[in-house]
């Protein structure tokens, strides 16, 4: 094909050889791209590359594939399922333009929900590589997404929050301790969600039946998950296990996800079984998605991409199987992918922005470990970043600190900060729970009680000790 | 490194550690006194919606302790002697190699540099199987990989008690089982026990790794299993076991896990995601009559 891409400054023109280079060398600077080799020579040529990506029409994205197309099971969705009458109003743009249209006035919400199916994976990465911070934002915030299975999830003015109750044992009681902690701070209506510390069937049919328990026993507008690996769900639902939500982490090449021990056909079995159990009340969105730039290259999955053009390939993956909830893990992969704050707080952003632009229910992990270079700072800051893009939901956990999985994210405390700072409300039938259960008024301050409503003060009396 | 905070157990506790925070800005939460059942930071109180001070500088506390012990090298000789003591049920002394991330600095940068073993650690271990085969061609059962990873704390404080456990089960069971040298890997990462295991001739390979420090567990202990181990492989090639230490998961049902997938492992052939963890199963179906231990203190039985 030869150097397909060209642009020419003065004297000097730079070439490009193919597309996935001209998307690399055209990504903001992180670690993960330079470890892969993929990364632009100076900032000078990443600014070429730029100006270049604007050039190309959108067309473009059609006709080469980036991973080939009979080597890959992703490559051959996205193109399949590709929503031509959809992709005609956008059809005649360049990744400039594209900019320039998505921002226009008269792209509203309604509008850009018409086109989303016609945006692939890749026109989405390419056009969220020229923009900045704010146009992340400014875009995200006109996609409306809305999912439901007990609760409704992504409402304008709305934010809902994964109760994450981790235990590095799995003890029952130390978790019971976190999730009526995250409640009592109005925490868990986009999911109450475990990662397993023993990730087994076994184990994984146990914590789903003390979080069914505690649903059904409170009535709890909300749904479980065990963060289990997708066969083994498929094992629970078949064991007669009380399976709200199936779980896994997805990439976006047939390879990443074949490290991870399943493809598309695994995914669509596991829907199809999760919706036999028929256990939603006001939707039927079953899947829960978790996805992270660097996956791919962690695999060594890669095909060359740049990390951010992977995942956004995992939205391809997951629009699929209409999900309740997508959660990128932004800062869980460490400092070799996402070296610092900034890189973390910019990739954060992007994966917000592709994920709603393909119409996908897109929360954040806003996290870090302790190996990275960034602290809570950071962390306070794309929280309020996502917030005002309408980010769909965030993790909620004790004091930040999740003692399972050794990593800090978001807690119950950082979720109402960011409500009370937007004037966001959790799910409307969650609001309307913890009003009945004297949690939290449902007025407009939203305040919580100071005491320990009377149904939770009887079972804290009945353990002894306590109250 | 000691535990800094004292975490209250008791109603007792709980009262005490409050009596100081008690302020008319702040709402104190009863219900911290169920952290007698988890190191979770629960019923923290608050101010407004907000963090109350002391928990506010506790954690940054927390998170400057972490990123120290990201930094702190491991101790090598001092693990040299810790593991001496097994060297009857080995062939040789535990061998001590190095992975091409040369520092610190390069391995949080390069993880495919801790994948890798560097030119002496490599030749270290041909030169250790040439001479074997001198004699004959050997094959182990099992190769045991100790490596740094992100905590040195982890590996310092509990690779011997783990292997005080396992080593005898090895050892015991019907079909004993032959190890190849202990390996100790600085600056390492979960795959080069691949590459360790495949140059020692061994059909599984266990490694055992420190897992990425907490603000509460500086000192989890990872192990990851892998049959038939060779460079390359990925992760569903590899069963793990997360979260050993003292106040995770016992030193004794780590070791049992580890038996029961190394059984499994030679009755399948495989290891990873088509060799699931079923160690549980037996007593699931105990639970299954009696379904008590899924009952929090939060829900009644059904």
């Amino acid at each position: 094909m030869g150097q397909r891409y060209r642009h020419q400054v003065g004297s000097q023109t730079y070439l490009f050889k193919n597309l996935a280079q001209l998307m690399a060398k055209a990504t903001p600077l992180r670690s993960g791209d330079c470890l892969a080799g993929v990364i632009a020579e100076s900032e000078q040529a990443r600014a070429i590359a730029q100006l270049t990506l604007a050039e190309v029409p959108l067309t473009d994205f059609l006709n080469e594939a980036l991973v080939p197309y009979e080597d890959d099971e992703i490559t051959r969705l996205i193109m399949d399922e590709h929503n031509k009458q959809a992709f005609a109003t956008i059809g005649h743009l360049t990744v400039g333009d594209f900019r320039n249209w998505l921002l226009s006035d008269h792209v509203t919400s309604d509008v850009l929900a018409s086109v989303s199916g016609g945006i692939t994976p890749e026109m989405a990465a390419a056009v969220s590589k020229i923009m900045r911070n704010q146009d992340l934002i400014l875009v995200a915030k006109k996609c409306h997404v809305t999912t439901g299975f007990r609760s409704t999830i992504g409402l304008t003015g709305h934010l809902s929050t994964r109760l994450q109750p981790n235990h590095p044992t799995d003890d029952i009681n130390g978790i019971a301790a976190s999730l009526l902690d995250g409640l009592l701070y109005g925490n868990g209506d986009a999911v109450i969600g475990i990662n397993p510390a023993t990730d087994n069937v076994a184990q994984a049919i146990n914590l789903l039946h003390l979080m069914d328990d505690v649903i059904s026993q409170y009535q709890i507008p909300t749904q479980s998950c065990v963060l289990t690996h997708v066969t083994n769900t498929i094992e629970c639902i078949e064991a007669g296990a009380p399976v709200d939500l199936v779980f896994q982490s997805i990439g976006g090449t047939q390879a990443t996800n074949a490290s991870f021990g399943f493809n598309l056909a695994t995914l669509a079995e596991a829907q199809s079984a999760a919706l036999s159990l028929n256990r939603g009340t006001v939707g039927s969105n079953v899947m829960y998605f978790e996805t992270g730039q660097g996956s791919a290259l962690s695999a060594n999955a890669h095909h060359g991409l740049d990390q951010q053009t992977c995942e956004a390939r995992a939205y391809g993956v997951a629009r699929k199987f209409n999900p309740l909830i997508v959660n990128t893990v932004v800062g869980f992969i460490g400092p070799e992918y996402l070296f610092d704050g900034k890189q973390i707080t910019r990739a954060g952003l992007e994966d917000h922005f592709c994920g709603k632009l393909l119409g996908l229910p897109m929360g954040c992990d806003v996290c870090y470990t302790n190996h990275a270079e960034a602290d809570q700072n950071d962390m306070d800051n794309l929280l309020t970043l996502l917030g005002v893009a309408g980010c769909s939901f965030i993790m909620g956990i004790p004091g930040s600190d999740d003692i399972m999985l050794n990593y800090q994210t978001t807690s119950f405390h950082d979720a109402l900060y960011l409500r009370r700072v937007l004037g966001a409300r959790p799910a409307p039938e969650f609001e309307q729970w913890l009003d009945k259960m004297q949690i939290m008024k449902s007025d407009g301050q939203h305040l919580l009680s100071s005491n320990v409503p009377d149904v939770f003060a009887r079972a804290l009396h009945a353990i002894g000790g306590i109250l | 490194m000691k535990k800094h905070v004292e975490r209250p157990k008791n109603l007792k506790g709980a009262v005490d550690h409050q009596a100081h925070l008690t302020s008319e800005n702040i709402v104190n939460n009863p219900w911290r006194a169920l952290r007698r059942y988890t190191d979770a930071r629960i019923g923290l109180g608050r101010a407004g919606v907000s963090l109350p001070t002391s928990e506010m500088l506790d954690f940054q506390l927390s998170h400057a302790r972490a990123r120290d012990a990201v930094k702190l090298p491991l101790n090598i000789e001092k693990l040299q002697q810790q593991l001496a003591e097994f060297a009857p049920a080995l062939p040789c002394q535990p061998m001590a190699l190095h992975s091409q991330a040369f520092d610190r600095t390069t391995f949080l940068q390069r993880p495919d540099l801790g994948r890798k073993l560097n030119d002496i650690s490599r030749n270290v271990l041909l030169k250790f199987t040439t001479q074997q085969e001198g004699d004959r061609q050997l094959q182990y059962d099992l190769a045991i990989v100790v490596a740094d990873g992100l905590s040195s704390i982890a590996v310092q404080r509990n690779v011997r008690p783990l292997l005080d456990q396992l080593i005898p089960l090895l050892k015991k069971q019907s079909q004993p089982c032959s190890l190849a040298p202990l390996t100790i890997v600085e600056q390492g990462r979960v795959a080069i026990g691949d590459e360790v295991g495949q140059y020692l001739n061994a059909k599984a390979v266990l490694m055992l790794i420190g897992e990425r420090p907490g603000l509460s567990a500086p000192d989890s202990l990872g192990v990851y299993f892998t049959w038939e181990p060779q460079i390359g492989l990925n992760d569903a090639r590899r069963n793990c076991i997360s979260n050993i230490r003292p106040a995770g998961l016992g030193f004794d049902v780590a070791a049992q896990r580890v038996l029961y997938l190394l059984k499994e492992a030679r009755r399948l052939k495989t290891s990873g995601v088509q060799l699931k963890d079923r160690s549980h199963d037996k007593r699931l179906e105990a639970f299954e009559h009696k379904r008590g231990r899924t009952h929090s203190f939060l829900a009644k039985p059904s």
